[in-house]
């Protein structure tokens, strides 16, 4: 799955940055049907984590109400420098997951 | 006669409509209740605090972009825990749940959302002392999401 993940390069100690994610997902609702007119079955992310150096700072339980390709735009404050980890999964069981670094300057 | 009895029966139709509306309306109502009791648990919901933003006019139901903000310092010690986003004209409700905490820094999530109708999407959160709050906004919705395929 194909993910694309911003994360600020550097912030300062305290600072409140914002972060996006957007992964390439149709996000099937189950009430599609394909071109013979067989139901496509419901298939979305429904699980989303992000994490800051090990600790929770987001997660998403979605459904099929999110849109195909979905966006996702919350924040996190700047504690130190480190890893942002994304990971998700979808009804089908296919985990994905992106990374990102921040430096964290002294104030 | 013929005009005398066509006009009581549009009379009498127009009053089946408005009584069917009404029944809907209510409908929507207990539906709201019920959706927000499986959320809270029964808990009592507060208005407030709650900012959703999006565009009154949704051309397209199938990504409608949508901003939610809780009015909250996000401290350790008063935060908010989660924002459940509802559109309860929805086949599904429930369209997602953000869980957010101290490390957030702010209470505010940007998402794009299906809606398979016009009609007036809600967000409910809930804060770190365990209390609700309900936000919402009417969207009306041109192009709907679910009834054609995308």
């Amino acid at each position: 799955m194909l993910a694309r993940v911003e994360v600020p390069q550097q912030a300062r100690r305290g600072e409140i940055i914002q972060i996006r994610i957007a992964i390439q997902h149709p996000m099937e609702t189950g009430y599609r049907p394909d071109n013979f007119g067989r139901r496509i079955p419901k298939n979305v992310i429904n699980n989303l984590v992000c994490r800051y150096n090990g600790v929770e700072v987001f997660r998403a339980e979605m459904g099929s109400g999110i849109s195909a390709n979905p966006l996702l735009q919350f924040h996190a404050v700047a504690e130190a420098s480190g890893e942002f980890v994304f990971e998700w999964i979808d009804d089908a069981g296919q985990r994905g997951a992106e990374r990102a670094m921040l430096i964290v300057k002294p104030e | 006669m013929a005009t005398r009895r066509r006009f009581l029966f549009t009379l009498s139709a127009l009053a089946g409509a408005a009584l069917a509306a009404r029944g809907a309306h209510a409908q929507t109502l207990t539906d709201r209740e019920t959706l927000l009791r499986r959320i809270t648990g029964g808990s009592a919901v507060q208005q407030g605090r709650v900012t959703f933003d999006t565009p009154e006019l949704a051309d397209n139901g199938h990504a409608v972009p949508v901003r939610i903000a809780v009015d909250s310092p996000m401290t350790a010690a008063d935060h908010v825990r989660s924002i459940t986003v509802i559109a309860e004209r929805n086949p599904r409700p429930i369209v997602a749940t953000f869980h957010l905490g101290p490390h957030s820094g702010r209470a505010q999530v940007v998402t794009r959302i299906r809606l398979a109708d016009t009609q007036e999407v809600l967000a409910l959160a809930q804060l770190s002392d365990g209390s609700y709050w309900l936000g919402g906004a009417r969207v009306v919705v041109t192009e709907l999401a679910c009834v054609e395929s995308g």
